[in-house]
């Protein structure tokens, strides 16, 4: 495995919608790189562009209302917003694929589950109907489903299983990068552990990079290499997770981390970022986050911080913040 | 403890009805239909002011007249004035329509929130029924209950609403169906509101889009229905207007003097747009989601 | 703590279903202190909703009892058997919170009717000024805007919804309230305002909570109590600290050790449970855990296993639970 290697570079990508409302700025400026080998965590709470940066990327956003103003997102040198149609059908599932949050519908009811693989590996590989089906028994008993359930509905499954049948279907291209958003909320905590420890096995197995879209510091603290935490349609916070998980430096970053109740410590009350996530038609000036935080002063409201480097590899977009922590002072 | 940021619009409160009304306000299409409606209405309600000649005085020297400074949409043949009849007309048909819907509506709309609500026996039971009755083609049923209880105006209108109401059941009951197991129904329990209060306050209420758009499109084809029974003679009794019976009258005139049955038809046309225009705004005006 | 202040005594919930009786809650027995705040968690299916539901008849139970004490007197009543106009007044005492925000509020009524239902169909007020204050202090007490009054459900967030259904279930005055999920669909830092809210409430009414959760961490935060429940029966009961530190039965433990922790280096044993949750339809007279427990042997397989109290305080329903 070759680290370092730059797979997915993302450059101010701004993505947005039209609603009744206004225009939803939904990713504002986005700049992200992911190494080939790598796993990154995508934090960040509902609305913060998580899901439609993922979309972005496999350029499945809706035509209707939807529209990638500006950006690249560059894919092993090339860069995916000038490609046709037909070439990002290729790219689809063959060398990026994404899992969707609920397994429930992600699935084609009326389809056993082998020839929805079968399907997948047919558009992809030039095998014969006879070996693609045979491909799909192995990719399920990878993910450890037995092969005698290949001939199987989908409703026969069960939820964890269902998200096993997922994972099988986005592995089965040999995906150079695979998108996992939300792939475990829908599941029950023991279930969650144990899709949560096939993914890890098949992460090593694959050498796949993966961006796991979550909501769960937990998830990402089980899993993944590198963090992005993602606020209001940009990236606050980026680093290796050793870095962020012992020094989180953003004020968003460390609320989040706050409000989380420990199962280790006694608090009585739980410290809370105060308000809500800002309306996307209606973004603060300046800094997204200046209206919650309590550090905030007039230069914040003004000026929209760039991301800078605190510590080699951990890049946040407060600069107060930064000069502080390099300058070894408490937050 | 409650600390807001986000500014969020605050409304002034208005009656819910108002409510309802400057929402509709706000769709052109519906504005229109309603004005139409209102126009049908004041003409069925001031008939008599405002038509120039009587619906039913036979005028033999004036037959399938063409429009004319005289009889502006001609005359039929018996040379009675089709303006007038369409006048008089309207009175029939808007009866015709709404009161056979709201035969429909109340009985199937009760029907069908019992079954939808209760579910178990009592279900099974409404809903046979109403298979029964879906299951005997409407113009014969509607036929075989006016022979049952004689032609006339109001047992038109019975039957059509009978005809209809396993339609609206069978709506209404899918729509308690699916909002019975929403939680607010369960919500509502736990404060303590009686079956009552649940069915009206809460499941009427979120149940009322399928059923404007239906009834709109119900009053169409009541109209419709009650014409071709008049045609056959089991509805309207010649010589009263009717728009219907007008239509299937000057049917056989139709290659020489197709005004006969151009303006009936056009009356019913505009008729049907204007209800269903008007259905399409009150189902959006009704719903709090769509405000904008 | 004086004395349980409601009491569960044996209490069933079946449901017919096609292919045979569903356990939802199969005898389930325990108790709760005034002013306390018990933790129900289980996986999904494991009857955890239905529990919180028979205990205030929003289900009417299979069988059992669920004994409230009276507020006057020592007596108390058993709300599975309320008639009702007992009924009519035990809702006043007993309220419930549910999950989800977005459908437990009717769509097409305004804060203030929401607020207010509770009050009207209980006719708590004859005087409508009167009832205005009252709407008022719940939306203050909440932490709801006044200006929010005549919005609608869908203009609010998640956590605006909640506060309006947590209003709702405080407008009666109650003394008891289900807690079902409240924050599960909320976000983080919504969840950790709405938990705040509970327990300031709770200090200043001295409500009595049952705090239904699937999450963990959540229900330790809250709890003083935990009820661990599988498959339609509480498995492990115990103060809060010591469910963490020392869980007995083993289903606890493989939970307790698959929650993700947003912690780096943390030193523990992860137990990766094997398959899934069985079905509740026609159960075996047996351990429900049985078949997915490392530990299982004949006995568990034969012998159901009873909740027994293991340690002082400390109640778990298996056949191989020793005091360490």
């Amino acid at each position: 495995m070759i680290m370092n290697e730059t797979m997915l570079d993302i450059k101010d990508l701004t993505i947005h919608y039209e609603s009744e409302g206004g225009t939803v700025h939904a990713v504002e400026g986005l700049n992200l790189t992911l190494g080939r080998g790598e796993s990154l965590g995508f934090v960040g709470e509902t609305g913060a562009g998580k899901t439609t940066t993922a979309l972005g990327i496999m350029r499945l956003i809706s035509s209707v209302n939807g529209k990638i103003k500006s950006g690249e997102i560059i894919f092993n040198g090339e860069n995916l917003l000038t490609k046709s149609e037909a070439e990002m059908r290729k790219i689809r599932g063959g060398k990026i694929a994404m899992i969707f949050q609920d397994p429930m519908t992600s699935l084609n009811p009326v389809m056993t589950v082998d020839k929805q693989i079968a399907e997948m590996i047919a558009l992809h590989k030039n095998v014969s109907k006879s070996e693609a089906l045979k491909l799909a028994g192995d990719m399920l008993e990878l993910v450890g489903i037995r092969r005698e359930r290949m001939h199987d509905y989908p409703h026969q499954f069960s939820g964890g299983m269902k998200q096993r049948v997922v994972i099988a279907i986005a592995l089965a291209c040999d995906p150079e990068l695979l998108i996992a958003d939300e792939p475990t909320t829908a599941l029950d905590v023991t279930i969650q552990a144990q899709v949560l420890e096939l993914m890890k096995e098949l992460k090593q197995k694959f050498s796949a990079s993966m961006i796991l879209i979550t909501h769960d510091l937990g998830i990402v603290a089980d899993i993944c290499d590198k963090v992005a935490i993602m606020y209001a349609g940009r990236v606050v916070e980026y680093a290796d997770k050793r870095s962020l998980y012992t020094n989180p430096i953003h004020p968003y970053t460390r609320g989040l981390f706050r409000s989380v109740p420990d199962i280790d410590e006694d608090v009585d009350e739980l410290p809370v970022i105060p308000g809500l996530m800002p309306d996307p038609v209606n973004l603060p000036s300046g800094c997204a986050f200046h209206p919650r935080c309590s550090m905030a002063s007039e230069e914040c409201a003004k000026v929209r911080p760039e991301m800078q480097e605190a510590e080699p590899g951990h890049y946040a977009a407060c600069p107060f913040c930064v000069k502080k922590f390099i300058n070894g002072e408490a937050m | 403890m409650s600390t807001e940021i986000i500014p969020e619009l605050s409304r002034k409160k208005r009656g819910p009805f108002m409510d309802v009304m400057m929402r509709l306000a706000k769709s052109p299409l519906a504005m229109f239909g309603l004005a139409i409606i209102f126009v049908l209405v004041f003409c069925a309600v001031f008939a008599e002011v405002i038509s120039p000649y009587s619906p039913i005085k036979q005028d033999l020297m004036h037959m399938f007249e063409t429009p004319s400074a005289q009889h502006w949409l001609g005359t039929d043949e018996f040379g009675r004035d089709i303006l007038s009849r369409l006048i008089y007309g309207a009175r029939v048909s808007l009866q015709v329509g709404f009161i056979a819907v709201g035969i429909a509506l109340v009985t199937g709309g009760m029907l069908g929130a019992i079954s939808g609500y209760y579910t178990g026996w009592l279900d099974n039971c409404i809903m046979r029924v109403m298979d029964v009755l879906l299951s005997i083609p409407q113009t014969l049923l509607v036929i075989a209950i006016v022979a049952a209880l004689g032609p006339s105006l109001m047992n038109l209108m019975i039957a059509v609403g009978i005809s209809a109401v396993p339609t609206y059941a069978r709506i209404v009951r899918g729509s308690v169906l699916s909002i019975r197991s929403m939680e607010f129904i369960e919500a509502a329990r736990a404060a303590g509101s009686s079956d009552l209060r649940i069915i009206l306050k809460h499941i009427i209420p979120n149940s009322m889009a399928p059923i404007i758009v239906q009834s709109t499109l119900g009053v169409a084809s009541a109209i419709l229905n009650a014409a071709g029974l008049s045609f056959i003679g089991l509805g309207i009794q010649p010589p009263n207007p009717e728009w219907g019976a007008m239509l299937s009258g000057g049917r056989q005139y139709i290659r020489d003097f197709p005004h006969m049955t151009l303006y009936p038809g056009l009356a019913i046309m505009l008729t049907i747009l204007a209800l269903n225009f008007l259905g399409d705004g009150l189902r959006d005006a009704l719903d709090p989601k769509l405000k904008r | 703590m004086d004395g349980a202040y409601i009491r569960v005594e044996n209490l069933k919930k079946y449901f017919p279903t096609k292919r045979g009786m569903l356990h939802a809650v199969d005898d389930v027995s325990f108790e709760i202190m005034k002013g306390e705040t018990l933790g129900l968690v289980g996986e999904s299916g494991c009857g955890k909703s239905t529990l919180g539901r028979c205990l205030i008849r929003l289900l009417d139970s299979t069988s059992g009892k669920v004994l409230l004490k009276n507020a006057d007197d020592d007596g108390c009543i058993d709300i599975t058997k309320a008639t009702p106009s007992e009924m009519k007044a035990l809702r006043k005492r007993v309220q419930i919170v549910f999950q989800d925000p977005y459908s437990c509020l009717n769509p097409r009524l305004s804060v203030w009717e929401l607020i207010a239902e509770p009050l009207i169909v209980n006719k708590i007020y004859s005087n409508k000024n009167e009832m205005r204050r009252k709407i008022r202090s719940l939306m203050d007490t909440v932490g709801l805007a006044e200006r929010l009054e005549n919005s609608y459900p869908h203009e609010l967030d998640g956590g605006r919804r909640q506060r309006i259904g947590i209003a709702r279930s405080l407008a009666l005055n109650p003394e008891f309230i289900v807690l079902d999920e409240p924050v599960s669909a909320l976000d983080v830092c919504i969840q950790a305002q709405i938990l705040n809210l509970l327990n300031e409430l709770q200090k200043e009414f001295s409500y009595t909570y049952v705090f239904i959760s699937h999450n963990l961490s959540v229900v330790r935060h809250v709890s003083d109590r935990i009820a661990v429940m599988y498959l339609g029966q509480i498995v492990e009961l115990t103060e809060y600290r010591e469910l963490f530190r020392s869980p007995l039965h083993p289903y606890t433990q493989a939970l307790l050790s698959a929650i993700p922790l947003a912690k780096l280096d943390v030193n523990r044993e992860r137990i990766i449970l094997e398959g899934d949750v069985p079905s509740p339809i026609e159960p075996p007279n047996a351990c429900r855990f049985a078949g997915r427990c490392r530990y299982a042997k004949e006995i568990c397989r034969n012998t159901p296993p009873a909740l027994r109290e293991v340690m002082t305080g400390h109640y778990a329903a298996c056949h191989f639970a020793k005091e360490n």
